[in-house]
């Protein structure tokens, strides 16, 4: 008749993280399948290589810290391996795939103290410090081949691509729409003159366009972001706060001058801005913890990839942004707090006021 | 119907109340002794009346309030008392506390009632004193004094008095059966406290999840025009005081102030009831509903107990357990504790006995926290309990206390929602406790302060007085030495 909880509340909504976790990577398969099927075997191996290596660096980081192993089975090392590998580019070579996860797991993770404790996204930290490293690698982008189409790499061939650096034939590699309008650009063509030779918001939003492994489909992602909404796992404030940061500035800057700038709808159906606003920024690790923290981090994350994007030298900035406001977040938390029952916004005691007026004694 | 304003917060758990809302409120067998602690009640330890071996009437003073903040205790069946000094406490330590336990003779012969003539046409100070007199606490578990509170009307100006039919905890049926098996006695209880409180109007909140309760107390209720029967949402915790106040008036109580600052003041159906029995009948308060539930019972269902009843006399009266019970708690499973032992008794504040599976209790094991954002969004009072806890476990108390420390509540929400399992409520006890601890030494600190300074200067004052004393003296001897001189010059 023992109990072993102290206190209570003894009951539970039966919630955990491993099950948050799992809802998150499910909620990312539509996305994952429509990837993996648009980049062939390559993008297959990498997806399992980065998944499982960052399984084995939360492996070892919890054997080597002390820390109950059961914690390998919470999930969050597989979803970070598995949003990492969703940002690389899709036929990237395995080193990339295997130093990522550890990157993300060891240095981004483990080492500021395990789950809970990171102040960035460790996806994004190993992805920006790939890029920053090995830029070739992290630029490639081979168009669409899927699989089973003429001219995809057999299982044979992906694993050459994989594991053997086997290079790129020529005509197999394209540019982002990001990364193609950039360069356009400064050759001195105009953005109608670009986009139509390069981008048609269809495909873009299908997602049958070069890009990172996971990012292409927009339409498949907002299916698995709607679906994480209505089950309460993410909040509603930094994916609209966001998208809508980024589609307003582009608004406003297109109507200024439409020459230079493209308009909202190709940043929302372009790169990651999607998956980031959905999937990334959303992380309640490394975000704001109150309704008004999450608003301000949405819109900061949503103006800086626009301002990225458009006069900083990368094409794509989700994960800049995102690291960013991430190092904002805890900032963030002390100013936006949500308003106390009976206390003012600033803390203080509601005025007593004249509600009610002393009796006299009979 | 009222536009009644939006609860912040909260959580819909799991109801788990029909099966011991079916049934009509049943009847305890007398068990052969009562185990009265002398503290039911917040405030003061009640003190001894009788002695060893001396026989008692039902309803007979025996131990009487030393203070304003306090409650007699009153012999809840003739008999004789066996025992005075420490008995098994019903709470979770298994300590024990100063009681009494009282050898029923079962013959459960009343001491002579004393029966107010229309206490209409009392003043609502004498009313309040029988109150106090019947000792009547807070019957939803708060156990705060009730004549404390209906005192109040005289101090300040109540507009609302509201009536907490809200039942919100999990499992708990008896303010439910109560108010559909006594709703004209829970009414005329009710206006008996307007009158005390010269109130305005009286609200009855009940959850909207206990439809029998809300006709039945519509029903009765219908001659009276100052009594109004409102539905409130069925939302966990809506029968805490602050969050009733405002889904009932549409104010937030000011954060440090009492609901006598908006100009409401908030009864439990219970409290209403046992009030309308002291002040039409005379009764004390020695038997109460509880609500006996949990999937280890065989047959859930609501009791009319004597207080200082063995939980397991309330088990045996619902047809024992299925299976052994993995925790019995007294109370709900949000707000109640766990009993250390089945032997403890049931107390003027105890809702309820649940006898637990395994499946029905919280997982233990705790994870780090995710800063998932659940505890907040689910915080009624709008504070931040995962902040509160870090600092509160690394004893950071100012931390914790600027964070939300201060106007927690205790309700557990943020618990119940910890997908992490942290037990977030265990850590608030204990920064409070701490800080109790803190401020209890920072006044003795400043008592021995005060004191010592005042010796200092009572010190000093001494031996200034005796410095000027031994001045006079010398020069009073001075003088004389001086004028025999001149006497003899």
């Amino acid at each position: 008749m023992s109990i072993s909880v102290a206190s209570g509340p003894f009951a539970h909504d039966r919630s955990s993280v491993d099950r948050i976790m799992l809802q998150v990577c499910l909620a990312l398969l539509p996305a994952t399948l429509f990837g993996l099927y648009l980049f062939g075997w390559p993008a297959i191996n990498l997806w399992l290589l980065t998944c499982a290596s960052a399984l084995a660096t939360e492996a070892l980081c919890l054997h080597w810290l002390g820390q109950p192993r059961q914690r390998l089975l919470d999930g969050s090392a597989l979803l970070t391996g598995w949003l990492l590998a969703l940002t690389l580019p899709p036929w990237a070579p395995w080193w990339v795939a295997v130093g990522g996860a550890a990157f993300a797991i060891g240095i981004g993770k483990q080492l500021y103290g395990g789950i809970g404790q990171n102040i960035f996204n460790p996806a994004m930290l190993a992805r920006v410090a790939l890029l920053i490293a090995f830029p070739l690698q992290l630029t490639t982008w081979p168009l669409p081949q899927p699989l089973g189409s003429p001219g995809a790499p057999g299982f044979v061939e992906g694993l050459a691509i994989t594991f053997a650096g086997a290079p790129l034939a020529d005509g197999m590699s394209g540019a982002t729409a990001l990364g193609g309008l950039k360069t356009e650009l400064t050759l001195g063509h105009s953005v109608e003159a670009i986009l139509a030779g390069n981008f048609a918001l269809l495909p873009a939003l299908l997602g049958s366009t070069p890009g990172s492994l996971g990012e292409t489909s927009e339409l498949l992602l907002l299916l698995g972001g709607l679906w994480l909404l209505a089950r309460r796992i993410i909040h509603w404030e930094i994916p609209l706060s966001m998208l809508l940061g980024v589609a307003l500035l582009a608004a406003v800057a297109h109507q200024i001058n439409p020459e230079r700038y493209p308009g909202g709808l190709y940043h929302l159906a372009s790169g990651g801005l999607l998956l980031g606003a959905l999937f990334i920024a959303t992380d309640p690790v490394t975000s704001p913890v109150s309704r008004s923290g999450r608003l301000l981090f949405g819109a900061g994350c949503g103006v800086l990839v626009y301002v990225i994007r458009t006069w900083g030298s990368f094409p794509e900035a989700v994960a800049f942004a995102v690291l960013f406001m991430n190092a904002l977040s805890p900032l963030i938390d002390r100013y936006c707090r949500p308003r106390a029952y009976g206390r003012t916004a600033r803390g203080k005691p509601l005025a007593i006021g004249r509600q009610t007026s002393p009796v006299k004694e009979s | 119907m009222f536009n009644l304003a939006r609860i912040r917060g909260g959580i819909h758990p799991a109801a788990h109340k029909d099966r011991s809302s079916a049934l009509t409120i049943g009847r305890v067998p007398l068990p052969p002794r009562l185990y009265l602690p002398l503290r039911q009640h917040a405030g003061a330890e009640a003190m001894p009346l009788v002695k060893v071996g001396e026989h008692v009437l039902k309803g007979q003073l025996i131990a009487s309030s030393p203070s304003e903040l306090s409650a007699p205790i009153h012999a809840p069946s003739s008999g004789r008392i066996l025992e005075i000094g420490p008995i098994l406490a019903p709470h979770p330590s298994g300590l024990t506390v100063n009681g009494m336990v009282l050898e029923c003779d079962g013959e459960e012969r009343w001491i002579e009632l004393e029966v107010p003539a229309n206490p209409f046409d009392e003043s609502p100070l004498v009313l309040a004193e029988r109150v106090a007199r019947a000792g009547i606490v807070g019957m939803g578990g708060a156990i705060f004094p009730a004549a404390v509170k209906l005192k109040q009307g005289t101090r300040h100006e109540i507009k609302t008095v509201v009536v907490n039919g809200s039942e919100c905890e999990p499992y708990l049926t008896c303010d439910d059966r109560i108010m559909r098996e006594r709703a004209e006695a829970i009414v005329d209880g009710a206006r008996l406290i307007q009158h005390i409180l010269r109130a305005y109007r009286v609200v009855i909140g009940i959850e909207d999840n206990k439809p029998e309760a809300l006709a039945a107390m519509r029903a009765a209720s219908e001659p009276y025009g100052a009594i109004e029967v409102e539905a409130v949402p069925a939302l966990y915790p809506m029968g805490s005081a602050k969050q009733l106040i405002q889904a009932v008036t549409g104010r937030e109580v000011p954060a440090e102030a009492r609901s006598t600052s908006v100009g409401a003041l908030v009864h439990n159906v219970g409290t209403v009831y046992a009030i309308q029995q002291a002040l039409r009948y005379g009764r004390p308060l020695i038997s109460r509903v509880v609500t006996v539930a949990g999937s280890c019972v065989v047959n859930p269902r609501n009791l009319e107990t004597l207080i200082g009843t063995p939980a397991q006399a309330l088990f045996d009266a619902c047809g024992g357990f299925t299976r052994q019970p993995a925790g019995v708690l007294l109370g709900g499973p949000m707000m109640g504790v766990a009993l250390p032992s089945l032997q403890a008794p049931v107390i003027k504040g105890a809702t309820g006995l649940l006898a637990l599976a395994p499946h029905e209790l919280r997982n233990d094991q705790a994870s780090p926290c995710i800063r998932c954002a659940g505890c907040v969004d689910a915080c009624p009072m709008g504070l931040l309990p995962l902040e509160m806890a870090a600092r509160a476990r690394v004893d950071d108390l100012d931390g914790a206390h600027d964070y939300g420390l201060r106007d927690c509540i205790l309700c557990g929400c943020c618990s119940y929602v910890c997908p992490s399992h942290i037990p977030l409520v265990q850590y608030f006890q204990y920064a409070m406790g701490r800080q109790d601890e803190r401020r209890g030494a920072e006044r003795k600190t400043e008592q021995v302060k005060r004191l010592t300074e005042a010796r200092a200067a009572r010190l000093a004052e001494e031996e200034a007085a005796k410095a000027a004393a031994k001045a006079a003296k010398a020069a009073a001897r001075a003088k004389p030495a001086a004028a025999p001189t001149s006497e003899v010059e």
